[in-house]
């Protein structure tokens, strides 16, 4: 919402009529996209900016991300004599559970295609697969926590393993949050149908959603492929 | 007017509004087929790295997981995401490539930094040390 905020905070406007002008102005103004008021709500390009200041917010929780990684990396060898990736990782259910998160990107991308259809059954029946799915995805990883700390292999018992846990648990927490946003766009398509900032919002929905499955392929690759392997 | 903007904003992928209002001139995005194709590709790109770690594969296993990571984040982008090279992503793919740049400087220098500290900084390996 950051990004409507500075849509609006704008330091130029210009007026209707002006048209031309304005077009050459913009010309002239590549590099300062936030200093221009486009009357986010009713111009067709306030949809697009909202998507690339979402697209900027991405990218910066890309970096966390990486952050999360390069602490894994340092630290996956610290087992501290307890647990090891490969007594540990089981990896049938990590391809389970990795199933299950990409079928999910894909109905994901159906329901993109639905709403550019209008079609307001097709987008709340995709939304909702995408949910279950993404809440098996969920229950799965709470599950695996769950058993891990009865075997204990918790956050406190080494360096790898409170590694392992801020990576993995930042990662569900953010499909968790998904699954929030979700459930809220699905009440709001039956309550308003397609206006366009909901469909803003959904555009925005499925960018994290498909970037929440990109950073799950680093998930699994780095830590249960690399540390079984 | 929009012409310019887009120019100035980019374009984010798959805008149903965006769309509409361009009277479909970005269509090309975000088409099932591209969906279809990005997910065979997705699940090939899975299940072998997977298939090579479960049956045991032999040597050089990793490279061939880093390699398929890299190509699955490829699909994702392209097929799920619909970054491309044209026009109206420039400010997108800019903003993607510098955060993989930065992406490869956190991992790639953590890594390095922290194996050199590991490898100088055992015990009995300080010059002067006691142990």
């Amino acid at each position: 919402m950051s990004t409507r905020l500075t849509a609006h905070g704008g330091a130029l406007a210009f007026e209707p009529g002006y048209a031309d002008d304005a077009a050459d102005a913009l010309r002239n103004l590549r590099g300062a996209p936030a200093a221009i008021d486009f009357e986010p709500e009713h111009h067709p390009d306030s949809a697009a900016i909202a998507q690339l200041g979402f697209w900027i917010y991405l990218m910066s929780d890309c970096l966390l991300f990486a952050g999360l990684f390069a602490t894994y990396s340092v630290l996956h060898a610290r087992t501290a004599g307890g647990p090891t990736p490969h007594g540990l990782f089981d990896l049938p259910y990590v391809l389970a559970e990795t199933v299950f998160l990409l079928v999910s990107s894909f109905t994901c991308g159906l329901a993109t295609l639905a709403i550019g259809r209008r079609s307001r059954g097709a987008t709340l029946g995709w939304l909702a697969v995408t949910f279950v799915l993404g809440l098996t995805f969920v229950g799965m990883e709470l599950h695996e926590f769950a058993h891990m700390l009865a075997a204990g292999a918790g956050p406190n018992r080494s360096a790898f393993l409170s590694s392992f846990f801020t990576l993995v648990a930042t990662h569900g927490l953010h499909v968790t949050c998904g699954l929030i946003w979700m459930a809220i766009m699905m009440v709001l398509v039956v309550k308003k149908g397609f206006t366009p900032s909901t469909e803003t919002r959904l555009a925005c929905l499925s960018l994290f959603w498909h970037f929440l499955d990109i950073i799950w392929v680093g998930v699994f690759s780095l830590v249960y492929l690399f540390g079984v392997s | 007017m929009s012409a310019a903007n887009e120019a100035i904003v980019g374009h984010a992928p798959h805008a149903p509004v965006h769309g509409r209002a361009q009277g479909g001139a970005h269509g090309a995005h975000g088409s099932r087929r591209s969906y279809v194709i990005g997910f065979l590709l997705a699940v090939a790109l899975t299940i072998v790295p997977f298939g090579l770690v479960m049956s045991h594969s032999p040597v050089g296993t990793p490279l061939i997981i880093a390699v398929f990571a890299l190509a699955q984040i490829g699909v994702h982008v392209v097929y799920f995401l619909h970054v491309d090279s044209s026009e109206e992503q420039r400010w997108n793919l800019t903003a993607l490539l510098f955060t993989a740049i930065v992406v490869c400087i956190i991992l790639g220098g953590s890594i390095w930094i922290m194996h050199n500290l590991y490898i100088n900084m055992m015990p009995g390996t300080m010059p002067g040390s006691m142990g």
